[in-house]
């Protein structure tokens, strides 16, 4: 009966309780969206590249291996000798193995020479494949196939020109070799959005002229002749590998590290990103303390909220202290009012989150390549919860004890 | 077994933060089923020695027996058993919570109090003999209480402090917020129960007009001493 006519209190203060009850929902919505975000974020990261084994380099950190040849951002030291690639082609414990050449770029976007094995190949989010969303598979030597934020930024669309600039950020542009988009693929939320992929000939093709970084004055080789060209690498920057049997990773691992011709790298894709993430992690830490101080001020604001109370309320103390309750009943009642807000605060901030997810998940996957499962509230999630409670019960703890400590001197005689 | 529900012996009460100031009760006792009125004007220190019967607050010297429980000896959570089994509250006015239903009001005592839930056998059902009885409109005990009239709450105050028979009903002012008539209505019906249930009334009022009903009155200053400290 006690706990009704608390509940019957607090509907009697329905407008200022709602509020509080609101201001603890949204914040533990936002925290929980925050929480979501930032797993959603690590998995879509872990999910940038799946299904290969090993990355292949020249000797450097492994996170700016994995850098470099998936994120596309900063450069390699050195390159990989076409030699190279073909021994470690060649082992038997190699499945497949695709060559990746970057150096180029084509306005912002990175342009990476790679082979057709990498439409196949290269998997993300638990073993999805690239799709087209338009066009084909480059066929031809001039042939490109860019990514969907590529398409959508620039505005191109299948059988547009595209002039290929030599490094990057750079005004030196290949222009006697023009390329034409053949396809474009579907948004995946990876690095491969913003790629224009181009074959390894290609890639071959509009150096021709050049020679150590710079083209030869006067020099122009016509297209025509080039197709005729050999067109066979002399070195790749990365290569992505798949191994016949899982167990036969570190093996194959060791013995490219120990490649006696050239000092070469391999990498585990999930073990560089989980070090990549270790760095990146700072962010999201700090995201989620930002979060916390939302609900903690929520729950001060809860606080105030019963503060406030405490003085309209003094009468209604009186009449529970003349009925026989002790101060300590007093307190109790404060106590649990605060923590049936935060409850229902928190249970409705998780249905607000849910409601924001199935709204948003659309959007942002389309937008940034991030995939928000929906799934059952997490056991942490019941912890959250169950901690904006504790919290709430600690905080009104306050309240409360000057709530006790003026039905201590009040007594049941109140002067109104 | 005593027959007196109420009996003060050399109480006395120093006020907290007021140095020198001190309330002296040599002696006050209230026997089963006497209606005792108590006069005093503001400031006389009567809603003191109503908190000081009541056990909400103690005194620094004395008894003070409620039904032959000296509740000045008993820590602070028996005390407000006492109260809660023993005594039946009547303020002014606020009596009821505005939040709660009539029914709730009534029986909200009986939550803190046990005994008297038992000697209540069927609370409800007596709870709403004691609304007809007090002539109360039927059904409306499902009310909110502030949808009552003022006369009309003072009176689920009266059956509030009735329910479980307790001994001692104590009622401050009770009729100062009600206008003349009512005030006489009330009152009878006040006694009519108290008699009915042979249980004692201690009423505080300024009104000496009231005195006439009571079967003794008396004045705080005959009983009670101000005390100022020689400063």
């Amino acid at each position: 009966m006690i706990l009704r006519l608390a509940i019957a209190s607090l509907f009697a203060r329905a407008l200022t309780v709602g509020m509080t009850i609101l201001a603890i929902a949204l914040s533990v919505a936002l925290f929980l969206g925050v929480e979501k975000v930032r797993t959603g974020a690590k998995a879509s990261f872990a999910d940038t590249i799946s299904g290969t084994d090993l990355i292949v380099g020249a000797r450097s950190g492994s996170v700016q291996l994995l850098l470099y040849s998936v994120f596309r951002i900063g450069n390699a030291t050195n390159n990989v000798t076409w030699k190279s690639y073909q021994d470690i082609a060649a082992r038997s414990d190699v499945d497949w193995i695709v060559p990746i050449s970057l150096g180029d770029s084509h306005r912002q976007f990175r342009v990476m020479g790679t082979t057709q094995a990498f439409f196949r190949h290269y998997k993300y989010r638990q073993g999805r494949s690239l799709a087209m969303s338009n066009g084909t598979i480059m066929d031809d030597l001039f042939d490109t196939v860019i990514g969907a934020d590529v398409a959508t930024t620039l505005s191109y669309s299948v059988g547009d020109p595209i002039i290929v600039a030599h490094g990057l950020a750079s005004f030196t542009e290949h222009k006697d070799q023009p390329f034409r988009v053949s396809g474009i693929l579907e948004k995946t939320g990876t690095p491969v959005d913003r790629t224009v992929i181009v074959s390894m000939q290609a890639i071959e093709a509009i150096h021709v002229d050049w020679q150590s970084g710079a083209q030869v004055p006067g020099q122009s080789t016509p297209v025509d002749v080039i197709r005729n060209m050999e067109l066979t690498p002399t070195a790749i920057t990365a290569a992505l590998v798949g191994v016949e049997s899982p167990l036969q990773t570190f093996a194959l691992q060791r013995a490219i590290n120990q490649y006696p011709e050239e000092p070469l790298l391999a990498i585990l894709p999930g073990v560089a990103l989980q070090e990549l993430w270790g760095i990146v992690g700072i962010a999201e830490t700090a995201l989620l303390a930002v979060s916390a101080m939302v609900v903690v001020t929520a729950l001060i604001g809860m606080m105030a909220t019963i503060f406030s109370s405490l003085n309209e309320r003094r009468r209604e103390m009186a009449i529970f202290r003349a009925m026989g309750a002790r101060p300590f009943t007093i307190l109790s009642m404060l106590v649990l009012e605060a923590m049936v807000m935060a409850a229902l605060g928190a249970l409705f901030g998780v249905v607000l989150l849910y409601i924001g997810l199935i709204i948003a998940q659309p959007i942002l996957d389309s937008t940034f390549g991030l995939w928000l499962p929906i799934t059952a509230p997490t056991l942490r999630e019941v912890w959250v919860i169950l901690g904006v409670i504790c919290a709430g019960a600690i905080v009104s703890l306050v309240p409360a004890l000057r709530a006790y400590r003026m039905s201590v001197a009040d007594g049941m005689i109140v002067k109104t | 077994m005593t027959n007196t529900t109420l009996e003060i012996t050399k109480l006395a009460y120093r006020w907290p933060g007021r140095a020198g100031f001190s309330l002296i009760v040599p002696h006050l006792s209230v026997a089963q089923g006497e209606s005792l009125l108590l006069l005093g004007e503001s400031g006389s220190g009567k809603s003191t020695f109503l908190s000081l019967i009541c056990g909400t607050i103690l005194p620094d010297k004395g008894r003070v027996d409620i039904a032959g429980t000296d509740i000045a000896a008993l820590s602070g959570g028996v005390r407000d058993k006492v109260r809660a089994e023993q005594i039946g509250v009547i303020f002014q006015q606020f009596n009821l919570l505005p939040f709660g239903s009539v029914m709730d009001n009534i029986l909200l005592p009986l939550h803190f109090a046990p005994a008297r839930r038992k000697r209540a056998a069927d609370a409800t059902t007596e709870a709403s003999q004691l609304c007809a009885a007090l002539g109360l409109p039927a059904g409306v005990t499902s009310a909110k209480a502030t949808t009552l009239s003022v006369g009309q709450q003072q009176r689920v105050a009266v059956a509030r402090a009735l329910i479980g028979q307790p001994p001692l009903i104590i009622a401050d002012e009770p009729t100062s917020a009600l206008d003349a008539n009512s005030q006489v209505a009330f009152l009878d019906l006040l006694f009519e129960q108290a008699n009915t249930h042979n249980t004692s009334l201690l009423m505080v009022s300024h009104d000496a007009r009231l005195g006439e009903r009571f079967d003794r009155v008396i004045r705080m200053e005959d009983i009670a001493q101000i005390e100022r400290a020689a400063a």
